[in-house]
């Protein structure tokens, strides 16, 4: 395949962040916007047409005689040469997975751009919002057709700074500001140990690259056999701390905490890059390096209890919010951890590794509906300028539009059939229940939960009581509706693609059996846990304060996320910077500072006592030079004698 | 073994060398102490005629005598009033000095006495360099001949008389 | 009496000692400048005392002795030039007063 269509779609992104960057203030909010949205309409088209390609044209680059999907390097150009060895490629590469990543981003990032266009209308740096979410699209897009890790390294860090730029947009509040640098800090920790492990692999692999590494891991990992490290081996050591970078950047626990601050940023970004792509990338770094995950079931099974854990905590947390941008944040955040236990749950003994396959297709419906569910939570702040749901009430009359769309996304993230999330679920917990019974209880009581949360802010947003509007709310103007029509019937009809067709473990076509008995349990689970919301929620009433007040304690505690901030604020601020910070602080002020400062008063002691040699009196310069002399004279006959 | 005259001559010289330049750097008055310069360059000069070196006498006394002392005596008299007497010296500045001196004294003096074999060695015999071999030595080019330090020196000389322009000019 | 080498040597060893007490104990420029013609006085004597004594057959010492004179003449004609211009801006030519280049 020619090289011209991918790689304009790394560079149209990159040159309209140029663009707008640099000359943006010289453009019209309108001028800006439009540009922004066309640069992304053309992505949007490339990118579609690339992986049309990919997927259909039959191309012998493409896939095999036999049918298998393979992995394609497009182009690949060296860009930092330390040795013959170590080299550092830029490169572009076409596999199922990242080119149904090509499809997703791009979607998103244009509905993104369309219902910014609307929603951002008015605000004061306008063109600098484009600018960033170009960057963004640029930085998500260079991560998923990443050739080798290093690529995938680099470009991680740019969608981490993209996104710390967008959650600090509205730079003037200090909430905005702080939650931008808790995102900051909290993903750089993890991606320290994501480079610790890229380091460690590619110290005994020889290599960054993705095809070398993963097309026969067996042989490549040769090298690590035996390599221990503090009692366990170096490869499960390198595959945990690079999961660890997908852990900070999906907001596994315990490095969730800078997701739900997140939500500070503009609605449409928490859309863009906190619910639909940039939280995948942990995902789509496992799901990358899967066949290296195999060779290691331990570090498997850690994905595995991560997700799992993650998964019912966010839920139950989910339930205790009355902020709706935090309640879609921890759904978000479980949903995530829906796709991480179904990697670690995936087995080529399974189903043919059905878990790797689910998670990619939940992956996919995922950033449709949730990115439905976020512009319209948008679109709701929008109306009544309030991020709680205490604010909203009975809106189903004045915000129709938004009111359907909305109900389409929780239906499809609750997994009622016909819409996406069904399933796409329904293909996660079949592997779960392939591996074990009692994941597979626990991933369907997770299920519930989401089904009932959803519906829970759903019912208090439309339905409840009515509060007094200070004007009458309406739906948002037509570039905002749009995006909500659009995505609503990509969530509706997006799980009846045969998704085992193009994404499998292996690139082998996989048929998807539906498995009535799974199927049967999550819906009724989930119809459980609507009709509970629903009984709860309906009508204004006192049951949720009373169910409430029957456990105060828990419902305090997961309103407070179970204390995790608390926690994290004691360890920084009592132990670390206490323990070490101050010592640290200390050493450098008294013995680097010390020593420096001791440096320049000595050297300043020195010229004072010495300048006095410089007096400009010839009589002492004669004196001086005479003994000199003399002594000269005196140790030379010394010597000579 | 040297005639009579010839040692009672090389004392004289020698006393007055020791005395005057004695003289010339402890008077307080700046006019004599220029005098006593001028004794003590004649007796260097005699000295010089004692050892058969007439023409560098000679020199001695055109030179310094005659040229370089009245330039003193002519600066004497253009910065400071005559009969003027320098304050007397600060007892540290003149123990210093006198400190100084002594260990010029002492260590060269050492080196002398280290070496008294050679300082022992009494007058060879010499005939007298005439004007026509110094001639010849100062223009000529050959070994022993000394026309490139004579043509430096009358650049030197030149750079000097420019540069006495140059500063003494007026601004 | 053997009138030897050491004898010439003495008188212009106290000769140039005077000129270093001089040169470090005069404040009056001029003072100095005669000084420092001791001690070069001092260093033509022995050049030329050498030459006498140990290389009668040659002149170098003489020579020398012909040109460090020349220079000295010289060296003169300039410092006091440089001494005058000081003293036609300071009224004063005590040498402690003329520690600076520029004032």
């Amino acid at each position: 395949m020619d090289f011209t269509i991918p790689l304009l779609i790394l560079a149209i992104p990159l040159g309209m962040f140029l663009l707008l960057g640099l000359a943006g203030m010289k453009m019209s909010h309108k001028t800006a916007g439009v540009l922004g949205t066309l640069g992304m309409g053309t992505v949007l088209v490339l990118s579609y047409f690339t992986a049309f390609q990919y997927y259909f044209s039959g191309n012998p680059e493409f896939i095999s005689e036999a049918g298998q999907r393979l992995q394609s390097i497009i182009f690949n150009v060296d860009w930092l040469a330390f040795t013959p060895n170590l080299v550092i490629r830029l490169g572009f590469l076409l596999d199922p997975i990242s080119a149904m990543m090509l499809i997703v981003i791009p979607t998103i990032s244009f509905m993104v751009h369309l219902y910014s266009l609307g929603y951002m209308k008015g605000e004061k740096g306008f063109q600098r919002y484009y600018a960033f979410l170009s960057l963004f699209s640029f930085s998500m897009l260079g991560l998923v057709v990443a050739t080798n890790i290093f690529q995938m390294y680099i470009f991680w860090e740019l969608v981490g700074a993209s996104s710390y730029l967008l959650i600090g947009f509205f730079y003037t509040l200090p909430s905005a500001v702080s939650a931008s640098k808790k995102a900051f800090i909290v993903t750089r920790f993890a991606d320290l140990g994501f480079l610790v492990g890229i380091l460690i692999l590619s110290f005994y692999t020889q290599t960054f690259d993705f095809i070398t590494l993963t097309s026969d891991p067996g042989s490549v990992l040769a090298s690590t056999a035996g390599a221990t490290f503090m009692g366990c081996s170096v490869l499960t050591l390198a595959m945990v701390l690079i999961f660890m970078g997908g852990m900070g950047k999906s907001a596994m626990m315990p490095l969730h905490i800078w997701l739900p601050d997140a939500m500070e940023g503009p609605t449409p970004v928490s859309a863009l890059i906190h619910a639909a792509t940039m939280v995948v990338a942990g995902v789509y770094l496992v799901a990358r390096m899967f066949p290296v995950y195999l060779q290691v079931p331990s570090s498997l099974e850690f994905v595995l209890v991560i997700g799992a854990i993650t998964a019912l905590y966010a839920a139950v947390v989910a339930c205790c919010q009355i902020d709706i941008k935090r309640v879609l944040a921890f759904s978000t955040i479980s949903q995530i951890a829906f796709m991480m236990v179904s990697l670690g749950v995936a087995r080529p003994e399974i189903h043919e590794c059905l878990g790797y396959m689910a998670s990619m297709f939940h992956l996919f419906t995922h950033a449709m509906f949730k990115a439905l569910l976020f512009l319209g939570a948008g679109a709701l702040i929008h109306a009544v300028h309030s991020n709680n749901y205490t604010a909203m009430g009975g809106l189903r009359k004045y915000m129709p539009i938004t009111h359907i769309t909305f109900l389409i996304g929780c239906l499809a993230i609750a997994g009622i059939p016909p819409f996406a999330g069904f399933f796409s679920k329904d293909e996660i917990l079949v592997a779960v229940y392939g591996y074990s019974t009692f994941w597979g209880i626990w991933m369907s009581c997770v299920a519930g939960l989401t089904a009932f949360y959803m519906f829970r802010i759903y019912y208090l947003i439309f339905w409840w009581n009515e509060p007094d509007y200070h004007h009458r709310p309406h739906d948002g103007e037509m570039v905002m509706s749009l995006p909500l029509i659009i995505l609503a019937a990509v969530s509706t009809v997006a799980g009846f693609i045969h998704f085992g067709e193009f994404v499998t473990w292996q690139g082998h076509e996989y048929q998807i059996h539906m498995d009535y008995v799974v199927a049967g349990i999550s819906v009724a689970i989930a119809l459980v846990g609507i009709f509970f919301a629903r009984f709860l929620y309906l009508k204004e009433n006192d049951r949720p304060r009373r169910m409430a007040d029957s456990c105060r304690w828990l419902w305090t505690a997961a309103n407070r996320r179970f204390y995790w901030d608390e926690i994290y604020m004691f360890i920084t601020h009592k132990i670390i910077f206490n323990g070490i910070c101050r010592p640290i602080a200390w050493f450098d002020r008294a013995v680097i500072d010390g020593s420096m400062n001791g440096l320049a008063i000595v050297t300043n002691k020195a010229s004072v006592a010495i300048k006095n040699l410089q007096s400009g009196r010839v009589q002492q310069y004669v004196l001086l030079y005479l003994i000199g002399a003399l002594l000269l004279a005196v140790i030379t006959a010394w010597c000579v004698l | 073994m040297e005639s009579a005259g010839s040692i009672i001559m090389y004392w004289i010289i020698a006393l007055s060398i020791v005395i005057f330049s004695v003289l010339t750097v402890t008077t307080r008055r700046i006019l004599r102490s220029a005098t006593f310069l001028l004794f003590t360059l004649f007796a260097a000069a005699a000295l010089y005629f004692k050892l058969d070196y007439e023409f560098l006498g000679a020199v001695q006394i055109a030179v310094y005598a005659g040229g370089i002392v009245v330039l003193f005596v002519f600066s004497i008299l253009l910065t400071s009033h005559p009969g003027h007497k320098s304050e007397r010296l600060v007892s540290h500045r003149k123990w210093i000095g006198v400190l100084a001196a002594l260990a010029a004294l002492v260590v060269t003096g050492g080196a002398l006495i280290s070496r008294c074999g050679l300082a022992c060695a009494s007058l060879p015999e010499m005939s007298n360099p005439t004007m026509k071999t110094i001639g010849a030595a100062m223009m000529g080019t050959g070994s022993e001949q000394y026309l490139l330090p004579f043509e430096a020196i009358s650049v030197l000389l030149l750079a000097c008389i420019i540069g006495g322009v140059v500063v003494a000019r007026k601004r | 009496m053997d009138i030897t080498l050491i004898y010439y040597l003495v008188p212009s060893l106290i000769m140039f000692c005077c000129g270093i007490y001089g040169f470090l104990t005069r404040k009056n420029m001029i003072a100095m400048l005669i000084s420092l013609e001791l001690m070069l006085n001092a260093i033509d004597i022995n050049f030329v005392v050498f030459n006498r004594f140990l290389y009668p057959g040659s002149m170098e010492g003489m020579f020398f002795t012909l040109f460090a004179i020349a220079i000295a003449a010289a060296e003169t004609a300039i410092a006091i030039a440089i001494i005058i211009n000081i003293f036609r801006a300071d009224k004063n030519i005590n040498v402690e007063d003329a520690s600076q280049m520029k004032n």
